[in-house]
């Protein structure tokens, strides 16, 4: 049997296994905290930061993303406190102009961001990278990947790999824009 | 074949060995074949000077060592001669004859090639009287200059192995790492870690085999603190790094060596070979039976793989990106095995703690930092170069003392430290001491210990704009504060210096900076916004200038500049007017110029040619018109 861990957030007291994330330990909690680039199946990768929640450890609170951080005992956490939401509407704006799509208009109407001061182009991929690590984790086929960096990331198909994406498909699922699309094609 | 050593008293002998050897010889002349003076000749004016003390017989009497970096690389090629200390700089292959023939046979000094103090014309022969030198401290440094950085034996003449040797046989593991712990070092190479508790983590975690990595990747542009030392002093960090291992409970290790530096790496690999061979390194090392192998990675990527995490990435043969370390990578590191990483620097610094204590350590530096720092001291001062400091010391003595002040007798106005994601630091801040918490309570950070001096000519929201989009091309891209922060911060900083800042940005620039340094994944994004913010902070009129006044006090932002033929001082010599590349002066030799704004294309060729100093930058202030008609020169009186 695993060591069970005791936290507590947003004021309610909960009692996780061991290794568990805070995002984990909060939906089992009940509390839902929003995520872009999380998926239960996949390893946690930390890309899109809407997950972000503030933690107090001794004394000192910070910023940490709740799909990566694991759960310790005493940890008091805030899915929601000001500065959490204050973050989290300018991540939504930041996405809003690239990928004006399904998941980020619910956010911001979640999150009262009417207008977005960001001018970054609508390329509608928000590079969560879930296409990119479903085929690396699940099918072990690494046919799609990341290229270039900075302003210049995107997602690309490896050419020789092309006809693998052409049989497969099943990342489609999973992108929350579907720009997956877009890139492998129908 | 050489001797292994197969115990302390081996090592001392072959030392005593090696020095008895060397006293024969009456004089030592190092020669700087450090990256820098091979680029300004280093290597022809070194056959020049082998030739020449064959031919004056002085082989036997004279030795000549290829030696790293001495910091003072603008004034390469520099030879310094011993015992005297005596030190020549730019010195040229023609300049060879008179070394030989006046310093090492009449034992006179060449004047011409000695420093000369450029406030009093004093001319200053011996190397640590000079300003730059004098006021440093120099223990990491201590050896480039003296050693082959290519001959262990040199190593071992100067004290080499001997902390190697306390370690394994008078020391247990966790010894080692209580006396580091105890020393206070602090990590070199970004945020200052306490290096003992890295180590005892390491060393704690579960999980086989652990590793020990050295980071040279060194990312920061216009830094070489880690090249020069290992390029100059490769031994002493690898000794670190043996003794580390040990502390740890490490059998591999690897050197990270970036692929810019193609001399650091051979040097490194000669000397892990050398190491080998003398039994330092490998199997049951000085006869202990502690092994330990070590293999140098070289890493061709961006500034963010320096990062420890995209640094581990790398060497697991993957693409270098951050990852997120809720859990450390002291503890899951390469192949989520416990890895200890740490900067060149702070490797070094382990085998002086080792033999001279740690209590030695802490009497160096300040409380919260001890020992020294290298900073790699660039911009706008008379002395450029490596200079090693204890911590505590003031920027202004670094800028004032050794860096001899601001160059041109201009006016000081910021200082970055901690690379390109550090702070601008103003005048009034000049006396903060360099230590970690301090530099960080200002706005600025340690880092790897880049140091940029700016003068009254520079533009600091310019600055800030440089930076952010250095750091926009260097981000790796993953995750969104970081990626979409900078690219807006740098469209709104471009428009700025554009001259088309709004009011309202300012606060769009607060929100963004805010989001990125709390929520990006790694500490680039996170640091990314000290120069912006530090600038606002500092120098918030010279912002609103911009964005209200459409002025660049510093005269740098193209767009808000105009230039400008002061009738009183133009001479009508015709220069500008036949150098203007689209034609916008007219005049003729009996008339003033002057500059048609519409055509003028801003490329300053007339400020530059102008020898009456005529042409004017004028910035947020209304052109003066043309001279009515045309007006007759005024002649200077002679
Ligand atoms: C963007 C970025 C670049 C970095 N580059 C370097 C580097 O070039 N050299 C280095 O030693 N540390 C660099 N670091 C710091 C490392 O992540 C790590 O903290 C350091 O190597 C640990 O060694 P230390 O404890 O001896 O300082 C960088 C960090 C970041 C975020
Ligand atoms: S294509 Fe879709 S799944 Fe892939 S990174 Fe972009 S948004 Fe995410
Ligand atoms: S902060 Fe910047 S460099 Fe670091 S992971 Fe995020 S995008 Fe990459
Ligand atoms: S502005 Fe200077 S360069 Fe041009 S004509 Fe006058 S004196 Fe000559
Ligand atoms: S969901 Fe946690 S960082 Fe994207
Ligand atoms: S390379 Fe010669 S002093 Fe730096």
């Amino acid at each position: 049997m695993k060591k069970m861990v005791s936290l507590e957030i947003d004021g309610k007291e909960v009692k996780v296994e061991e290794g568990k994330t805070i995002l984990e330990a909060a939906k089992e909690a009940g509390i839902e905290i929003p995520t872009l680039c999380y998926h239960e199946g996949l390893k946690p990768y930390g890309a899109c930061r809407i997950c972000s929640v503030e933690i107090e450890r001794k004394g000192r609170t910070r910023i940490v993303t709740s799909c990566c951080y694991p759960v310790e005992e005493g940890l008091k956490v805030k899915t929601n406190s000001e500065k959490v939401k204050k973050i989290r509407r300018t991540i939504i704006e930041m996405l809003l102009p690239i990928s004006p799509t399904g998941p980020i208009m619910s956010l911001a109407k979640e999150y009262g961001v009417e207008k977005s001061r960001f001018s970054g182009e609508r390329t509608y991929c928000i590079l969560c990278g879930l296409c990119v690590r479903y085929c690396a984790e699940i099918k072990k086929e690494n046919a799609i990947t990341f290229v270039g960096r900075g302003a210049d990331r995107k997602v690309a198909v490896v050419p020789e790999k092309a006809d693998v994406c052409a049989m497969c498909r099943e990342c489609y699922e999973l992108c929350p824009s579907g720009k997956i699309i877009d890139i492998i094609g129908y | 074949m050489v001797k292994r050593i197969n115990s302390p008293e081996d090592l001392e002998k072959l030392r005593n060995e090696i020095i008895a050897k060397s006293k024969a010889e009456k004089h030592v002349v190092s020669v700087c074949m450090g990256t820098g003076c091979i680029a300004l000749g280093a290597d022809v004016m070194m056959d020049a000077l082998e030739k020449e003390v064959e031919k004056h017989g002085l082989k036997g009497k004279v030795e000549i060592k290829k030696v790293g970096c001495v910091g003072f690389c603008e004034q390469g090629p520099i030879i310094i001669i011993y015992p005297e200390e005596i030190c020549y700089l730019k010195v040229k292959p023609e300049d060879v004859p008179d070394i030989v023939s006046k310093t090492l046979v009449e034992g006179k000094i060449v004047e011409r090639l000695v420093y000369t103090d450029p406030n009093t014309g004093e001319k200053i022969p011996k190397l640590g009287e000079i300003p730059f030198y004098k006021h440093q401290h120099r223990l990491l440094l201590a050896n480039n200059g003296r050693i082959d950085p290519r001959s262990i034996e040199d190593y071992i003449a100067v004290g080499g192995y001997k902390a190697l040797a306390k370690a394994l046989f008078e020391m247990k593991p966790e010894e080692i790492i209580e006396e580091i712990k105890a020393s206070n070092l602090r990590g070199r190479g970004g945020a200052g870690f306490p290096t003992g508790i890295k180590w005892e983590t390491t060393r704690n975690a579960p999980g086989e085999p652990k590793y020990v990595i050295v980071n040279c990747d060194e990312g920061d542009p216009g830094a070489f603190m880690d090249r020069a030392l290992m390029e100059g002093n490769p031994h002493s960090v690898l000794e670190g790094l043996i003794i580390g291992a040990y502390a740890i409970g490490a059998h591999e290790g690897f050197v990270y060596v970036r692929e810019e530096y193609p001399m650091a790496a051979e040097n490194i690999s000669l000397a892990i070979k050398q190491a080998e061979e003398y039994g330092l390194l490998g199997e049951n090392i000085m006869g202990s039976n502690f092994s330990f192998k070590v293999t140098v990675h070289r890493g061709a990527g961006a500034f963010v793989s320096g990062e420890s995490s995209a640094l581990m990435t790398a060497i697991e043969g993957k693409v270098g990106e951050p990852r997120p370390k809720y859990i450390h990578t002291a503890v899951q590191g390469i192949w989520n095995k416990p890895s200890c990483l740490n900067n060149v620097k702070t490797w070094a610094c382990v085998p002086l703690i080792i033999l001279r204590g740690a209590e030695w350590f802490r009497s160096i530096g300040t409380k919260g930092s001890s020992g020294t720092m290298i900073f790699s001291l660039v911009g706008k001062v008379n002395n450029t170069g490596l200079v090693e400091v204890p911590m505590g010391i003031t920027l202004r003595d670094i800028i004032f003392k050794i860096g001899g002040g601001i160059r041109g007798g201009k006016k000081f106005k910021a200082v970055q430290t901690g690379g390109p994601s550090g702070g601008f630091i103003p005048e009034e801040l000049l006396d903060t001491p360099v230590d970690f918490d301090e530099l960080r309570k200002v706005g600025s950070m340690m880092g790897s210990g880049g140091m940029v001096v700016m003068d009254e000519d520079t533009c600091m929201v310019d600055a800030a704009r440089y930076f952010v989009d250095f750091l926009l091309e260097e981000s790796c891209g993953k995750c969104v504060p970081c990626r979409e922060g900078l690219k807006e911060l740098s469209r709104i900083l471009n428009n700025i210096c554009r001259g088309e800042g709004k009011e309202e940005d300012i606060q769009l620039i607060e929100d963004i900076c805010e989001t990125m340094s709390e929520a990006s994944l790694c500490a680039l994004g996170r640091t990314a916004v000290n120069p912006v913010l530090t600038s606002l902070k500092y120098f918030r009129e010279e912002w609103d200038e911009h964005i209200k006044d459409k002025k660049c006090r510093a005269k740098v932002c193209k767009a808000l500049i105009n230039y400008y033929i002061d009738p009183e001082l133009c001479q009508a010599c015709t220069l500008c007017l036949r150098e203007c590349p689209v034609g916008a002066i007219h005049g003729d030799k009996e008339h003033v110029h002057w500059i048609d704004q519409d055509k003028c294309i801003k490329c300053g060729t007339c400020y530059e040619v102008c020898r009456f100093g005529a042409v004017k930058k004028i910035s947020g202030e209304p052109i003066p018109p043309p001279p009515k008609g045309m007006k007759p020169i005024r002649k200077r009186r002679e």
